[in-house]
């Protein structure tokens, strides 16, 4: 009885053994591209069946954190890292960009259709305090012949650090230095008016509670939860919709340096959505697993090719292929 | 005379002859291995939060401006957050608290019925503390919304000053709170009015009290100290309560007196900023979490404290 017992123990086991010896790769970070990065990881499993990519989205920060410290083979991460941090990595570090997003200011304005009219002005007063109502001669300048109500602007921001409000304050700090003296940029900061939400899926429910709400979310969410979103002004001073296409027309304008990591603050084209931002995968320069590193390399192809046909459905902005190309030439770097 | 002998000892009876050292032993342990814990993890915040306390010393605990991108970092409206939603949900929660537990401990009604609810209260309980805030999403915030608005028209009419209104406020989380600590404080209640000797409340009624005069003017005050104690506990646990109170106080860091504005407590601050946060952000988190620790232990020892002497001071009477 006790050898049958230890027999099937130990069959059990090596078969256990047998399935673990096929490559695990683990990755960590921003949660904006999450969903994407899941999505490549069970479609890559399907086509190539040995391979488990796990990722979860815990935050940049402590994605960098746990890239850094090597607990993580990837990490991911929506403001890349800064020289400090690839200092702490010995500089064996290489970050490729892998998708996009706009950040859109949502609002939740009964009777008003999307594609309300924000100048500089007008968004940026209204995230300093100083614009209180939505019928504001600011707001209804831009926007005439719609019924703006007289209610309360209610700011929704986040609570949780993050690289969406790094990107938006980036942003709108780069356009305003009044914003630039009284908030600043970061991924955390603090903010005069209004209420806090944690993470998108917070603000966006914060906006769809509460009327004469106005707040930033990636668009993906903006878009899933069917929020009305504004039109911003860009530097050009045209009012342009958030949309795949007019994020795509920012990105196709930006030259990226050599070591891929760069952030448009105020983009100057005609049609460009002014807030676009990349987000970043972190490979090491050098493996010691070769088994992993050329797992990881075929995953990460695999998202700079055929994932990029996924992104548009899920919210997010493909890469234009000058990017893909620096960025595969990047990869081939990783060994 | 012959004494008892036993036959030569079994396999068993030798393994048995060690195990009340054994045990012993292994209680030792155990109680030391549960203060060493408390310790390290003390240890382990402060060593973590030096930095900051070395930097912002007690200018930390009076500043206003929370700015992580800044560096400027004072967690006062915070503190003023926790104190006051605390404070309120105990307003709330007490009076309440005590009128089930009144009840609950008098014979109106069956004890099967008795039985019935002191069970659905100990459920509260048992609630986990997210789905609490998503309950106030979807019912409090609104009700507060609506009757929020009516008063701050009224109030405009009145005296000419608007008050804005935030579904997520102070007040909502404070309600939520309320509900939250409501078993606790019945409970204890309960077990305190229950705990009082059937002598006093049998001399009540032989020098010709009715029941509500015993209630309030023999067995309440005999069990108040009791009462009070868990009414200290009920503050502790409000102070710690995380999810709920992350998901329906607004999360602003903003001083204000109002409260249908948004507020902040220490435990939602640190659940929303330490994912993401790092460098010199991480040790003011973890200043924010002694104080926090410091503030919480030292409620619980006061209301164990109490409890504690409260218990010896009614032993004397029977």
């Amino acid at each position: 009885m006790k050898r049958t017992i230890l027999a099937a123990v130990g069959l059990s086991v090596s078969i256990s053994l047998h399935i673990q010896a096929a490559v695990a790769i683990n990755g960590s970070g921003a949660t904006f591209p999450a969903p994407l990065y899941m999505r490549w990881a069970s479609d890559f499993k399907k086509s190539t069946p040995g391979v488990t990519v796990n990722y979860q989205g815990i935050g940049s920060g402590a994605g960098v954190k746990q890239f850094i410290d090597g607990i993580t083979d990837f990490g991911a991460s929506d403001v890349a890292m800064k020289d400090e941090e690839i200092l702490q990595a010995q500089q064996n570090v290489v970050m490729i960009p892998a998708t996009a997003g706009s950040i859109v200011l949502a609002y939740n304005l009964p009777g008003i259709q999307s594609g309300l009219k924000l100048t500089r002005a007008a968004y940026i007063g209204i995230l300093l305090g100083d614009i209180k109502t939505w019928n504001d001669a600011i707001i209804a300048k831009a926007n005439p012949g719609v019924n703006l109500p007289n209610i309360p602007i209610t700011v929704v921001a986040r609570a949780d650090g993050s690289g969406t409000t790094a990107a938006f304050t980036g942003h709108c700090a780069e356009v305003s230095s009044e914003f630039s003296a009284k908030i600043g940029a970061g991924k955390s900061v603090t903010w005069p008016v209004g209420l806090a939400g944690k993470g998108n899926d917070g603000v966006t429910a914060l906006i769809k509670s509460t009327q004469g709400a106005i707040g930033y979310i990636e668009y993906s969410f903006a878009a899933n939860n069917k929020l009305t979103i504004a039109d911003l002004q860009n530097q050009a001073g045209n009012f342009i919709a958030p949309s795949i296409q007019s994020a795509a027309t920012t990105l196709s304008a930006v030259r990226l340096p050599a070591n891929l990591r760069a952030f448009i603050l105020d983009p100057k084209g005609a049609n460009d959505y002014p807030i676009v931002t990349f987000t970043w995968l972190l490979m090491k320069k050098n493996y010691i697993d070769s088994a992993k590193v050329a797992a990881l390399k075929s995953f990460v192809a695999y998202g700079l090719t055929k994932g990029q046909a996924l992104a548009p459905q899920l919210g997010y902005v493909p890469l234009p292929a000058d990017v893909v190309t620096m960025a595969q030439a990047s990869l081939a770097t990783v060994n | 005379m012959k004494s008892i002998t036993a036959g030569p000892e079994s396999p068993l009876a030798q393994k048995c002859r060690f195990r009340p050292e054994l045990f012993r032993a292994l209680c030792w342990l155990a109680a030391v291995l549960t203060i060493a814990l408390l310790a390290f993890i003390l240890g382990e915040i402060l060593y973590k939060a030096w930095p900051a306390i070395h930097r912002y010393g007690l200018g930390f605990i009076t500043g206003i401006q929370w700015s992580p991108n800044r560096e400027v970092f004072g967690v006062l409206p915070v503190l003023i957050g926790t104190a006051a939603s605390s404070l309120l949900a105990l307003i709330v929660a007490l009076p309440l608290g005590l009128s089930m537990a009144i009840f609950l401990s008098e014979d109106f009604l069956p004890a099967s019925i008795r039985h019935a609810t002191r069970f659905v209260l100990e459920l509260l309980a048992a609630i986990p503390s997210v789905v609490y805030g998503l309950w106030g999403i979807f019912v409090v915030v609104p009700l507060v919304q609506d009757y929020g608005g009516a008063f701050s028209q009224w109030w405009l009419q009145k005296t000419g000053t608007l008050i804005p209104v935030y579904g997520n406020s102070l007040l909502t989380a404070s309600l939520v709170l309320a509900l939250m600590v409501l078993p606790t404080i019945t409970a204890i209640s309960r077990n305190a009015l229950v705990a009082v000797p059937p002598t006093l409340r049998e001399g009540s009624y032989a020098l010709g009290a009715t029941r509500w005069e015993t209630v309030f003017g023999v067995i309440l005050p005999t069990a108040s100290p009791s009462i009070v104690a868990s009414a200290i506990l009920a503050f502790g646990r409000a102070m710690g309560e995380t999810m709920a109170v992350a998901m329906l106080i607004g999360n602003s860091q903003r001083l204000s007196w109002s409260l249908l504005a948004p507020s902040n407590t220490l435990s939602a601050l640190l659940a929303n900023q330490f994912a993401e946060a790092d460098g010199i952000q991480v040790s003011a988190l973890m200043y924010a979490a002694a104080l926090l620790v410091v503030m919480t232990l030292g409620v619980n020892v006061l209301g164990e404290a109490v409890l504690r002497h409260t218990q010896r001071s009614i032993v004397g009477l029977q």
